[in-house]
Protein backbone atom coordinates (compact mmCIF):
# COMPACT_ATOMS: atom_id res chain seq x y z
CA UNK A 1 0.00 0.00 0.00
CA UNK A 2 1.50 3.34 -1.05
CA UNK A 3 0.78 6.87 0.07
CA UNK A 4 2.33 9.72 -1.90
CA UNK A 5 5.18 11.56 -0.22
CA UNK A 6 4.41 15.11 0.80
CA UNK A 7 6.23 18.26 -0.29
CA UNK A 8 5.38 20.68 2.52
CA UNK A 9 3.77 19.26 5.62
CA UNK A 10 4.10 17.13 8.71
CA UNK A 11 4.61 13.43 9.28
CA UNK A 12 3.83 12.05 12.73
CA UNK A 13 5.69 8.76 12.83
CA UNK A 14 6.29 5.92 15.30
CA UNK A 15 2.81 6.22 16.81
CA UNK A 16 1.99 3.13 18.82
CA UNK A 17 -0.23 0.86 16.73
CA UNK A 18 -3.87 1.61 17.47
CA UNK A 19 -3.29 5.19 18.72
CA UNK A 20 -3.36 6.90 15.33
CA UNK A 21 -7.10 7.48 15.21
CA UNK A 22 -7.15 8.87 18.77
CA UNK A 23 -4.39 11.29 17.85
CA UNK A 24 -6.25 12.25 14.67
CA UNK A 25 -9.33 13.08 16.75
CA UNK A 26 -7.52 14.97 19.54
CA UNK A 27 -5.48 17.04 17.07
CA UNK A 28 -8.75 18.04 15.39
CA UNK A 29 -7.48 16.92 11.98
CA UNK A 30 -10.95 16.07 10.74
CA UNK A 31 -11.70 19.79 10.42
CA UNK A 32 -8.50 20.50 8.51
CA UNK A 33 -8.84 21.77 4.94
CA UNK A 34 -5.86 19.74 3.66
CA UNK A 35 -5.20 16.12 2.70
CA UNK A 36 -4.48 13.88 5.69
CA UNK A 37 -3.50 10.21 5.51
CA UNK A 38 -3.62 7.82 8.44
CA UNK A 39 -1.75 4.56 8.04
CA UNK A 40 -2.39 1.94 10.66
CA UNK A 41 -0.52 -1.24 11.55
CA UNK A 42 2.42 -0.41 9.33
CA UNK A 43 5.47 -2.68 9.77
CA UNK A 44 8.17 -1.12 11.91
CA UNK A 45 11.69 -2.33 12.81
CA UNK A 46 11.51 -0.47 16.11
CA UNK A 47 7.93 -1.17 17.20
CA UNK A 48 6.83 -4.19 15.20
CA UNK A 49 3.69 -2.32 14.18
CA UNK A 50 3.07 1.41 14.17
CA UNK A 51 0.67 4.08 12.96
CA UNK A 52 1.66 7.09 10.83
CA UNK A 53 -0.19 10.34 10.13
CA UNK A 54 0.78 12.44 7.13
CA UNK A 55 -0.55 15.99 6.84
CA UNK A 56 -0.09 17.72 3.50
CA UNK A 57 0.22 21.19 5.04
CA UNK A 58 2.48 22.79 7.63
CA UNK A 59 -0.06 23.53 10.31
CA UNK A 60 0.52 24.48 13.95
CA UNK A 61 0.58 21.24 15.93
CA UNK A 62 -0.13 20.87 19.64
CA UNK A 63 2.84 18.76 20.68
CA UNK A 64 1.33 18.25 24.15
CA UNK A 65 -1.47 16.26 22.50
CA UNK A 66 1.03 14.01 20.75
CA UNK A 67 3.03 13.59 23.99
CA UNK A 68 -0.13 12.68 25.86
CA UNK A 69 -1.24 10.07 23.30
CA UNK A 70 2.23 8.65 22.68
CA UNK A 71 5.44 10.27 23.96
CA UNK A 72 7.38 7.82 21.78
CA UNK A 73 6.05 9.35 18.55
CA UNK A 74 8.24 11.55 16.34
CA UNK A 75 7.27 14.59 14.31
CA UNK A 76 9.00 15.32 11.01
CA UNK A 77 8.48 18.66 9.33
CA UNK A 78 8.88 18.40 5.56
CA UNK A 79 9.70 21.44 3.42
CA UNK A 80 10.34 21.28 -0.32
CA UNK A 81 10.13 17.50 -0.14
CA UNK A 82 13.06 17.35 2.33
CA UNK A 83 13.19 16.66 6.05
CA UNK A 84 13.53 20.16 7.55
CA UNK A 85 13.00 19.43 11.26
CA UNK A 86 12.66 16.39 13.47
CA UNK A 87 10.96 17.04 16.79
CA UNK A 88 11.25 14.83 19.84
CA UNK A 89 8.11 14.44 21.91
CA UNK A 90 7.87 14.25 25.71
CA UNK A 91 5.10 13.54 28.17
CA UNK A 92 3.70 17.02 28.93
CA UNK A 93 3.45 18.26 32.51
CA UNK A 94 0.10 19.93 31.75
CA UNK A 95 -2.67 19.42 29.24
CA UNK A 96 -4.79 22.45 28.50
CA UNK A 97 -8.08 21.96 26.64
CA UNK A 98 -7.09 18.55 25.31
CA UNK A 99 -9.34 16.29 27.37
CA UNK A 100 -12.39 17.05 29.49
CA UNK A 101 -13.10 16.25 33.14
CA UNK A 102 -15.71 13.51 33.59
CA UNK A 103 -16.60 14.40 37.18
CA UNK A 104 -20.11 15.93 37.17
CA UNK A 105 -19.27 17.63 40.49
CA UNK A 106 -16.26 19.45 39.03
CA UNK A 107 -16.41 23.23 38.61
CA UNK A 108 -14.90 22.88 35.11
CA UNK A 109 -17.88 20.78 34.01
CA UNK A 110 -20.33 23.31 35.44
CA UNK A 111 -18.57 26.47 34.19
CA UNK A 112 -17.86 25.67 30.56
CA UNK A 113 -15.69 28.71 29.86
CA UNK A 114 -12.95 27.48 32.22
CA UNK A 115 -9.88 25.94 30.65
CA UNK A 116 -9.82 22.17 31.04
CA UNK A 117 -6.47 21.64 32.75
CA UNK A 118 -4.95 18.28 33.63
CA UNK A 119 -1.63 17.80 35.44
CA UNK A 120 0.76 14.87 35.18
CA UNK A 121 0.68 13.22 38.62
CA UNK A 122 2.51 9.97 37.89
CA UNK A 123 5.05 9.85 35.06
CA UNK A 124 5.46 6.08 35.32
CA UNK A 125 1.79 5.27 34.79
CA UNK A 126 1.12 8.38 32.63
CA UNK A 127 -1.55 9.42 35.09
CA UNK A 128 -3.17 12.83 34.67
CA UNK A 129 -5.56 14.46 37.13
CA UNK A 130 -7.91 17.40 36.76
CA UNK A 131 -6.36 20.57 38.21
CA UNK A 132 -9.64 21.51 39.87
CA UNK A 133 -11.14 18.33 41.32
CA UNK A 134 -8.16 15.93 40.98
CA UNK A 135 -10.26 13.32 39.19
CA UNK A 136 -8.11 10.94 37.18
CA UNK A 137 -8.26 11.32 33.39
CA UNK A 138 -9.83 8.44 31.51
CA UNK A 139 -7.34 5.93 30.17
CA UNK A 140 -6.81 6.40 26.45
CA UNK B 1 -1.26 35.79 45.92
CA UNK B 2 -0.94 33.01 48.47
CA UNK B 3 -4.15 31.05 49.08
CA UNK B 4 -4.88 27.81 50.90
CA UNK B 5 -6.92 25.37 48.85
CA UNK B 6 -5.67 22.09 50.28
CA UNK B 7 -3.49 20.98 53.19
CA UNK B 8 -0.37 20.37 51.03
CA UNK B 9 -0.41 24.11 50.27
CA UNK B 10 1.05 24.42 53.77
CA UNK B 11 4.50 23.04 54.55
CA UNK B 12 5.02 20.91 57.69
CA UNK B 13 6.86 23.88 59.21
CA UNK B 14 3.93 26.19 58.47
CA UNK B 15 1.51 23.69 60.03
CA UNK B 16 3.65 23.65 63.17
CA UNK B 17 3.80 27.45 63.14
CA UNK B 18 0.00 27.68 62.82
CA UNK B 19 -0.47 25.28 65.73
CA UNK B 20 2.03 27.24 67.84
CA UNK B 21 0.18 30.47 67.03
CA UNK B 22 -3.14 28.83 67.91
CA UNK B 23 -1.71 27.68 71.25
CA UNK B 24 -0.54 31.23 71.91
CA UNK B 25 -3.99 32.62 71.04
CA UNK B 26 -5.54 30.17 73.52
CA UNK B 27 -3.06 31.26 76.22
CA UNK B 28 -3.15 35.01 75.47
CA UNK B 29 -6.38 35.96 73.64
CA UNK B 30 -6.09 39.65 74.52
CA UNK B 31 -2.79 39.87 72.63
CA UNK B 32 -4.65 39.13 69.38
CA UNK B 33 -7.90 41.00 69.91
CA UNK B 34 -6.95 44.00 67.74
CA UNK B 35 -4.60 42.38 65.23
CA UNK B 36 -7.06 42.58 62.31
CA UNK B 37 -8.65 45.91 63.17
CA UNK B 38 -9.98 47.54 59.98
CA UNK B 39 -9.65 44.33 57.96
CA UNK B 40 -12.56 42.53 56.33
CA UNK B 41 -13.13 38.84 55.80
CA UNK B 42 -15.70 37.90 53.13
CA UNK B 43 -17.38 34.59 53.86
CA UNK B 44 -18.89 33.28 50.63
CA UNK B 45 -20.90 30.19 51.46
CA UNK B 46 -22.75 28.74 48.48
CA UNK B 47 -23.50 25.51 50.34
CA UNK B 48 -25.15 25.02 53.75
CA UNK B 49 -22.82 25.33 56.74
CA UNK B 50 -23.20 26.28 60.37
CA UNK B 51 -19.93 25.44 62.02
CA UNK B 52 -17.43 26.48 59.39
CA UNK B 53 -19.00 29.82 58.52
CA UNK B 54 -19.56 30.82 62.14
CA UNK B 55 -16.09 29.63 63.01
CA UNK B 56 -14.51 31.84 60.33
CA UNK B 57 -16.66 34.77 61.36
CA UNK B 58 -15.97 34.29 65.07
CA UNK B 59 -12.26 33.98 64.25
CA UNK B 60 -12.24 37.31 62.40
CA UNK B 61 -14.25 39.08 65.10
CA UNK B 62 -11.92 37.79 67.80
CA UNK B 63 -9.01 39.22 65.82
CA UNK B 64 -10.76 42.60 65.88
CA UNK B 65 -11.74 42.47 62.20
CA UNK B 66 -15.05 42.68 60.35
CA UNK B 67 -17.02 40.23 58.25
CA UNK B 68 -18.94 40.53 54.97
CA UNK B 69 -21.14 37.53 54.48
CA UNK B 70 -22.92 35.77 51.62
CA UNK B 71 -24.90 32.67 52.46
CA UNK B 72 -26.57 30.45 49.90
CA UNK B 73 -26.27 30.67 46.15
CA UNK B 74 -29.90 31.84 45.99
CA UNK B 75 -29.15 35.18 47.67
CA UNK B 76 -26.10 36.08 45.62
CA UNK B 77 -25.25 36.83 42.00
CA UNK B 78 -24.47 33.14 41.57
CA UNK B 79 -28.25 32.76 41.21
CA UNK B 80 -28.03 35.05 38.17
CA UNK B 81 -25.39 32.80 36.67
CA UNK B 82 -22.29 34.72 37.75
CA UNK B 83 -19.13 32.66 37.45
CA UNK B 84 -16.91 31.86 40.42
CA UNK B 85 -14.11 33.80 38.72
CA UNK B 86 -16.20 36.97 38.45
CA UNK B 87 -17.45 36.61 42.02
CA UNK B 88 -13.87 36.31 43.26
CA UNK B 89 -12.72 39.37 41.30
CA UNK B 90 -15.68 41.40 42.57
CA UNK B 91 -15.36 40.42 46.22
CA UNK B 92 -11.61 41.16 46.10
CA UNK B 93 -12.63 44.82 45.68
CA UNK B 94 -14.41 44.79 49.04
CA UNK B 95 -12.53 42.39 51.31
CA UNK B 96 -8.97 41.73 52.47
CA UNK B 97 -9.39 37.96 52.53
CA UNK B 98 -12.03 35.47 51.37
CA UNK B 99 -13.24 32.21 52.90
CA UNK B 100 -15.32 30.29 50.37
CA UNK B 101 -17.47 27.18 50.46
CA UNK B 102 -18.92 25.93 47.20
CA UNK B 103 -20.69 22.71 46.18
CA UNK B 104 -18.50 22.25 43.09
CA UNK B 105 -15.12 20.59 43.42
CA UNK B 106 -12.28 22.90 42.46
CA UNK B 107 -14.34 26.09 42.88
CA UNK B 108 -11.94 27.44 45.51
CA UNK B 109 -8.99 27.00 43.14
CA UNK B 110 -10.84 28.97 40.46
CA UNK B 111 -11.57 31.69 43.03
CA UNK B 112 -7.91 31.78 44.11
CA UNK B 113 -6.74 32.09 40.49
CA UNK B 114 -8.93 35.13 40.00
CA UNK B 115 -8.99 36.91 43.36
CA UNK B 116 -6.49 39.62 44.21
CA UNK B 117 -6.73 38.78 47.92
CA UNK B 118 -5.97 35.47 49.69
CA UNK B 119 -8.64 32.77 49.41
CA UNK B 120 -9.18 30.08 52.02
CA UNK B 121 -11.05 27.01 50.88
CA UNK B 122 -13.82 26.41 53.38
CA UNK B 123 -14.90 23.25 51.55
CA UNK B 124 -15.35 22.61 47.83
CA UNK B 125 -17.91 19.84 47.48
CA UNK B 126 -16.45 16.47 48.34
CA UNK B 127 -12.94 17.57 47.45
CA UNK B 128 -11.01 19.43 50.18
CA UNK B 129 -11.68 21.06 53.52
CA UNK B 130 -8.25 22.14 54.74
CA UNK B 131 -9.30 24.18 57.78
CA UNK B 132 -11.14 21.16 59.20
CA UNK B 133 -7.84 19.33 58.96
CA UNK B 134 -6.13 22.19 60.78
CA UNK B 135 -8.71 21.80 63.57
CA UNK B 136 -8.09 18.04 63.63
CA UNK B 137 -4.32 18.42 63.82
CA UNK B 138 -4.45 20.89 66.71
CA UNK B 139 -6.88 18.62 68.55
CA UNK B 140 -4.62 15.59 68.17
CA UNK B 141 -1.56 17.58 69.24
CA UNK B 142 -3.32 19.01 72.29
CA UNK B 143 -4.84 15.68 73.32
CA UNK B 144 -1.87 13.42 72.54
CA UNK B 145 1.08 15.79 72.86
CA UNK B 146 2.21 15.03 69.29
CA UNK B 147 1.66 12.81 66.28
CA UNK B 148 4.44 10.27 66.06
CA UNK B 149 3.69 6.64 66.82
CA UNK B 150 -0.10 6.98 67.00
CA UNK B 151 -2.59 4.37 65.80
CA UNK B 152 -5.33 6.33 64.05
CA UNK B 153 -8.68 4.71 63.27
CA UNK B 154 -10.88 6.33 60.62
CA UNK B 155 -14.43 5.07 60.59
CA UNK B 156 -17.49 5.49 58.36
CA UNK B 157 -17.55 7.12 54.95
CA UNK B 158 -13.93 6.95 53.86
CA UNK B 159 -14.86 7.24 50.18
CA UNK B 160 -16.55 10.62 50.00
CA UNK B 161 -15.30 11.98 53.35
CA UNK B 162 -13.05 14.84 52.31
CA UNK B 163 -11.92 15.46 55.90
CA UNK B 164 -10.60 11.91 56.07
CA UNK B 165 -8.57 12.27 52.87
CA UNK B 166 -7.05 15.57 53.99
CA UNK B 167 -6.28 14.26 57.48
CA UNK B 168 -4.55 11.14 56.15
CA UNK B 169 -2.53 13.30 53.79
CA UNK B 170 -1.46 15.64 56.59
CA UNK B 171 -0.67 12.87 59.08
CA UNK B 172 1.24 10.86 56.48
CA UNK B 173 4.07 13.36 56.95
CA UNK B 174 4.56 12.13 60.56
CA UNK B 175 6.68 9.22 61.72
CA UNK B 176 5.66 5.86 63.13
CA UNK B 177 1.97 6.32 62.41
CA UNK B 178 -0.40 3.45 61.68
CA UNK B 179 -3.89 3.72 60.20
CA UNK B 180 -6.88 1.45 60.71
CA UNK B 181 -9.49 2.08 58.00
CA UNK B 182 -12.95 1.03 59.16
CA UNK B 183 -15.75 1.25 56.59
CA UNK B 184 -18.40 -0.70 54.68
CA UNK B 185 -17.06 -2.20 51.44
CA UNK B 186 -18.85 0.45 49.36
CA UNK B 187 -17.32 3.36 51.26
CA UNK B 188 -13.70 2.24 51.40
CA UNK B 189 -10.86 4.73 51.07
CA UNK B 190 -10.27 5.40 47.33
CA UNK B 191 -7.22 3.62 45.96
CA UNK B 192 -5.58 6.86 44.81
CA UNK B 193 -5.58 8.18 48.40
CA UNK B 194 -4.16 4.86 49.62
CA UNK B 195 -1.49 4.90 46.92
CA UNK B 196 -0.41 8.49 47.30
CA UNK B 197 -0.69 9.03 51.04
CA UNK B 198 0.02 5.56 52.42
CA UNK B 199 1.59 3.03 50.03
CA UNK B 200 4.12 5.38 48.43
CA UNK B 201 5.27 6.53 51.87
CA UNK B 202 5.38 3.01 53.32
CA UNK B 203 2.86 3.83 56.04
CA UNK B 204 1.25 0.69 57.52
CA UNK B 205 -2.53 0.40 57.41
CA UNK B 206 -5.22 -2.21 57.80
CA UNK B 207 -8.73 -2.22 56.37
CA UNK B 208 -11.67 -3.71 58.21
CA UNK B 209 -15.45 -3.51 58.42
CA UNK B 210 -15.40 -4.32 62.17
CA UNK B 211 -15.35 -1.27 64.46
CA UNK B 212 -15.68 -3.26 67.69
CA UNK B 213 -12.82 -5.55 66.73
CA UNK B 214 -10.50 -2.63 65.96
CA UNK B 215 -11.41 -0.10 68.66
CA UNK B 216 -9.12 -1.55 71.37
CA UNK B 217 -5.97 -0.80 69.35
CA UNK B 218 -6.66 2.85 68.68
CA UNK B 219 -5.21 6.09 70.07
CA UNK B 220 -7.52 8.16 67.88
CA UNK B 221 -10.96 7.20 66.56
CA UNK B 222 -12.11 9.61 63.86
CA UNK B 223 -15.80 9.02 63.15
CA UNK B 224 -17.49 10.41 60.04
CA UNK B 225 -21.02 10.91 58.83
CA UNK B 226 -22.35 9.17 55.75
CA UNK B 227 -23.21 12.29 53.74
CA UNK B 228 -26.54 12.25 51.93
CA UNK B 229 -25.43 15.10 49.65
CA UNK B 230 -22.57 13.05 48.18
CA UNK B 231 -24.82 10.24 46.90
CA UNK B 232 -26.51 10.26 43.50
CA UNK B 233 -28.72 7.40 44.62
CA UNK B 234 -30.98 7.75 47.71
CA UNK B 235 -31.27 3.97 48.07
CA UNK B 236 -27.51 3.59 48.53
CA UNK B 237 -27.52 6.35 51.13
CA UNK B 238 -30.32 4.75 53.15
CA UNK B 239 -28.62 1.36 53.05
CA UNK B 240 -25.28 2.68 54.32
CA UNK B 241 -26.15 5.56 56.63
CA UNK B 242 -26.36 3.52 59.83
CA UNK B 243 -23.30 1.36 59.21
CA UNK B 244 -21.48 2.49 62.35
CA UNK B 245 -22.88 3.94 65.53
CA UNK B 246 -20.49 4.58 68.42
CA UNK B 247 -22.13 3.85 71.79
CA UNK B 248 -20.88 3.74 75.41
CA UNK B 249 -20.97 -0.08 75.16
CA UNK B 250 -18.59 -0.11 72.21
CA UNK B 251 -16.33 2.39 74.02
CA UNK B 252 -15.89 -0.11 76.88
CA UNK B 253 -13.49 -2.02 74.64
CA UNK B 254 -11.44 1.11 73.91
CA UNK B 255 -8.36 2.46 75.66
CA UNK B 256 -8.82 4.83 78.56
CA UNK B 257 -6.92 7.53 76.70
CA UNK B 258 -8.67 7.11 73.34
CA UNK B 259 -9.48 10.40 71.65
CA UNK B 260 -12.86 10.28 69.81
CA UNK B 261 -13.09 12.85 67.04
CA UNK B 262 -15.73 13.82 64.48
CA UNK B 263 -15.76 16.72 61.99
CA UNK B 264 -19.48 17.31 62.77
CA UNK B 265 -22.33 17.62 62.11
CA UNK B 266 -23.19 14.16 63.35
CA UNK B 267 -26.47 12.50 62.61
CA UNK B 268 -26.53 9.36 64.69
CA UNK B 269 -23.06 7.87 64.21
CA UNK B 270 -22.04 8.90 67.74
CA UNK B 271 -24.66 8.29 70.39
CA UNK B 272 -25.42 11.40 72.49
CA UNK B 273 -24.63 9.26 75.56
CA UNK B 274 -20.97 9.31 74.48
CA UNK B 275 -20.79 13.11 74.84
CA UNK B 276 -20.18 12.92 78.61
CA UNK B 277 -17.31 10.47 78.20
CA UNK B 278 -13.98 12.27 78.78
CA UNK B 279 -12.70 10.64 75.59
CA UNK B 280 -15.19 12.58 73.46
CA UNK B 281 -13.16 15.38 71.85
CA UNK B 282 -15.41 16.53 69.00
CA UNK B 283 -16.62 19.73 70.60
CA UNK B 284 -13.02 20.58 71.52
CA UNK B 285 -12.32 20.15 67.79
CA UNK B 286 -14.88 22.84 67.01
CA UNK B 287 -13.15 25.30 69.34
CA UNK B 288 -9.70 24.37 68.07
CA UNK B 289 -10.95 25.02 64.54
CA UNK B 290 -11.66 28.63 65.42
CA UNK B 291 -8.15 29.14 66.83
CA UNK B 292 -6.54 27.58 63.78
CA UNK B 293 -8.63 29.75 61.46
CA UNK B 294 -7.50 32.81 63.43
CA UNK B 295 -3.89 31.72 63.00
CA UNK B 296 -4.41 31.08 59.26
CA UNK B 297 -6.16 34.39 58.61
CA UNK B 298 -3.29 36.22 60.30
CA UNK B 299 -0.66 34.27 58.40
CA UNK B 300 -2.23 34.93 54.98
CA UNK B 301 -2.96 38.59 55.65
CA UNK B 302 0.66 39.11 56.76
CA UNK B 303 1.96 37.38 53.63
CA UNK B 304 -0.32 39.52 51.47
CA UNK B 305 1.12 42.62 53.11
CA UNK B 306 -2.25 43.53 54.58
CA UNK B 307 -1.23 43.28 58.25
Amino acid sequence: MNVDSIRDGIVIDHIAAGSGMKLYELLGLSSLDAPVAIMMNVSSHKLGRKDIIKIDAEIPINFDVIGYVDPGATVNVIRGGELAEKKRIALPERLVNVIRCRNPRCISVCEQELDQVFCLTDRETKEYRCLYCETKAAVL
Amino acid sequence: MRSVIDVPDLSPEELEELMDTAEDIIANPAKYSEVCRGKKLATLFFEPSTRTRLSFEAAMYELGGNVLSVTGAGTSSAAKGESVADTAKTVSCYADIIAMRHPKEGAARVAAQNASVPVINAGDGGHCHPTQTLADLLTIRREKGGFNGLTVGLCGDLKFGRTVHSLINALSRCEGLRFVLISPEELKLPSYVKNESLKKKGIPYTQTTDLEGAIGDLDILYMTRVQRERFFNEEDYLRLKDSYILTPEKLKKARKDLCVMHPLPRVNEISVAVDDDPRACYFKQVLNGKYMRMALIMMLLKEAGRL
